[in-house]
């Protein structure tokens, strides 16, 4: 299975080198950006639209879409999502690393397309690194006239400021990014009102792109509409990147078309389970995408709408790869907890709901599970996500508390025996309780 | 209190970037940690005046986050992440290896080392991974983990750098770094060359550039009408 290298080609071909200006001019760059800068908004719009790209952050939604949505009202912003934190991705941080001139002129295209003269790039706190490397990009970029007030001598006006987040997952959701990057609590704001593209920062019109659906514009620029959909699978255009991670013999970020199954990127691509141990679950796309298992999944192709209709998501691409040793109540956990730790805690389903489910989940695993606690781990899932179905029905602000259901619903779905066993164990311990009459 | 002219030079740069000045926040609160090792009321005060908020306002800001920390790190701030990835293939073993091999457990922190856990800290394919003053190492194993502390404690490098810290501690790889760096962190806190928080300050944010300012009126609080 090769890979289809167009965003990881530069650093491919020339991995000593491929973050500095004078590699990336010197394999084309920032031609797409000057010829951008000729184009009018709306045919860039309509570009980006008919090439079918599809924001890769994890929502799904169409790039052009989004951009057909910008309010009139101007000034208007450019922010882009570079706080990767969803468990299992580790795309962007190789993007950012290895190519932030890709971004940076994917940056100024969008910028151009959307009237925009500000953009800032949202970096995680826990990536200093791949922010140094964007800092610098940008630093080149205004010393070649690339940024600033005159860019490549058209009198176009684009600033971009490199901003460090500081923990909290919470700050990729596109609204509670904003606030952050307004100096406030990173906490969602509620849609409607309060959509980017409309009300964003400091209410004013703000397109929202993650770094890799960013890094893909000078590529469609370049080769164009139908080049770009021929990378792709139907609907599903272009490639997309892989962040494959657990029990595989070869983790990695691998960029490949739609359409292949999750047999041969499983197997094929990543290697296959370690020791030829048994493969048990995967997580399709972060931690926030219910599970798939091998008897109902695995020659399934991997679309966006096959994705969907099966119960899950593609989100930003993160599989999660679990073998037969795996102890899935601990797994649940695990990913449970994250989802508690981060929860913002303005929406009460969300913060006790996550909780809760985190400490019957502990409790399970210590040996302290009840009989009655398989029932209430669903109720809880059930107050988050009404119906604990598929796509979630929220009684919150965003998505977190939901993600957090998709766990604990995939483990009651494909592994309540397994569930059980952990109780049935736990209720064969002998309990001495301590401190009375002792 | 106060920051040398430098720093309070380089906040103005920084303030200068954004729209509004309380945008400037976040990177302000890095530097007031730079400046004293831990956020102090003080620094949060510092920051508040530098920004228009009030010290109520910043402290609210920086409680939601993380990464700011009013309690002393040490000099070394060691985060193990035990997030799925990392969990699935032994961070819990990693976790305890560097507790056991520092003294301390985790959310402590004596002179020298802090010792947290981390959620995902984007390493997933070279799990398990851990950060030390933010800087990364991946594959590390229980007794890698150790020897780093042992290390930590016993070298005491003035500045942590990632390429350093992977080629004596850490294993597989995510993706291929492929380019060395000389830069590194000098405390428990991300080193970015704007905020004057690592080794080597340069390249700086470009200063005074902007135009279309003051023409806007005052942003509204979300939900205050």
């Amino acid at each position: 299975m090769n890979q289809t290298r167009v965003l990881f080609k530069r650093m491919t071909d020339h991995p000593a080198d491929s973050h500095t200006i004078d590699r990336y001019l010197e394999t084309g760059g920032y031609e797409q950006a000057r010829v951008a800068l000729g184009r009018t908004r709306d045919e860039l719009v309509e570009l980006v639209k008919t090439s079918g790209l599809i924001g890769r952050g994890g929502a799904g939604f169409s790039a052009g879409m989004k951009w057909s949505f910008l309010a009139p009202a101007r000034p208007a912003y450019l922010v882009v999502n570079g706080d990767e934190s969803e468990p299992g991705t580790f795309k962007d941080r190789q993007l950012l690393e290895r190519d932030p001139h890709q971004m940076v002129e994917g940056m100024i295209i969008a910028a151009v397309a959307n009237e925009v003269h500000e953009a800032f790039v949202y970096i995680r706190g826990e990536y200093p690194k791949p922010a140094r490397r964007v800092q610098q990009a940008v630093a080149d970029a205004y010393e070649r006239g690339f940024l600033g007030r005159d860019v490549m001598g058209t009198g176009y006006h684009l600033d971009i400021t490199v901003h460090l987040g500081a923990g909290a997952y919470i700050c990729g959701e596109e609204t509670a990014l904003l606030n952050s990057l307004e100096g406030r609590r990173g906490e969602p704001r509620l849609k409607p009102p309060f959509f980017p593209a409309a009300k964003g920062l400091y209410m004013l019109p703000t397109i929202v792109n993650n770094v890799e659906t960013i890094s893909n514009l000078p590529h469609i620029v370049e080769r164009g509409i139908e080049w770009y959909r021929g990378l792709g699978h139907d609907v599903d255009t272009g490639t997309f990147l892989f962040s494959v991670s657990g029990h595989v013999k070869k983790p990695g970020n691998y960029e490949l078309p739609h359409g292949i199954t999750w047999r041969q990127l499983i197997y094929d691509v990543a290697g296959g389970i370690r020791d030829d141990n048994e493969l048990k679950a995967w997580v399709p796309g972060g931690a926030s995408a219910p599970w798939f298992v091998p008897s109902e999944h695995l020659d399934l192709e991997i679309t966006k709408s096959v994705t969907d209709s099966s119960g899950s998501m593609l989100g930003s691409g993160a599989v999660i790869v679990m073998d037969e040793t795996t102890d899935m109540v601990a797994a649940a956990e695990r990913l449970v907890r994250f989802f508690a730790e981060e929860s913002c805690g303005q929406c009460t389903p969300c913060r006790e709901g996550t909780t809760w489910l985190d400490m019957i989940l502990r409790r399970m695993l210590d040996g302290g599970g009840r009989a009655v606690d398989l029932d209430l781990l669903y109720d809880v899932s059930d107050n988050i996500s009404v119906g604990v179905g598929w796509p979630p029905k929220q009684t919150t602000i965003c998505p977190l508390g939901p993600s957090a259901v998709s766990a604990v619903k995939s483990l009651l779905e494909y592994f309540r025996p397994e569930a059980e066993a952990h109780i049935v164990r736990a209720n064969r311990v002998p309990v001495t309780i301590k401190g009375f009459g002792q | 209190m106060s920051w040398p002219a430098e720093t309070i030079a380089r906040a103005n740069d920084i303030i200068a970037r954004y729209p509004e000045r309380r945008s400037a926040v976040m990177p302000l609160l890095y530097m007031a940690m730079r400046e004293e090792g831990r956020l102090t009321d003080e620094g949060m005060r510092l920051v508040a005046g530098l920004t228009g908020l009030t010290p109520a306002q910043v402290q609210s800001v920086a409680s939601f986050y993380v990464m700011y920390k009013t309690e002393s790190q040490g000099k070394y701030l060691v985060s193990v992440c035990s997030s799925i990835s990392c969990f699935l293939l032994g961070a819990d073993e990693v976790l305890h290896a560097v507790e056991e091999a520092a003294g301390l457990p985790a959310g402590e922190a004596d002179d020298e080392i802090g010792i947290e856990h981390a959620e995902c800290i984007g390493a997933c394919g070279g799990a398990p991974a851990c950060l030390v003053n933010y800087e990364l190492v991946e594959g590390v194993t229980a007794a890698k983990a150790k020897e780093m502390i042992e290390w930590l404690r016993n070298a005491k490098p003035e500045v942590i750098n990632a390429d350093e810290l992977q080629t004596l501690f850490g294993g597989r790889r995510s993706f291929d770094w492929a380019i060395k760096e000389d830069n590194g962190a000098i405390g428990p806190y991300p080193a970015f060359p704007p905020f004057g928080t690592a080794a080597h300050n340069t390249p700086a944010l470009e200063p005074g550039r902007l135009a279309t300012r003051n023409s806007r009126p005052a942003t509204p609080e979300v939900g205050a009408s």
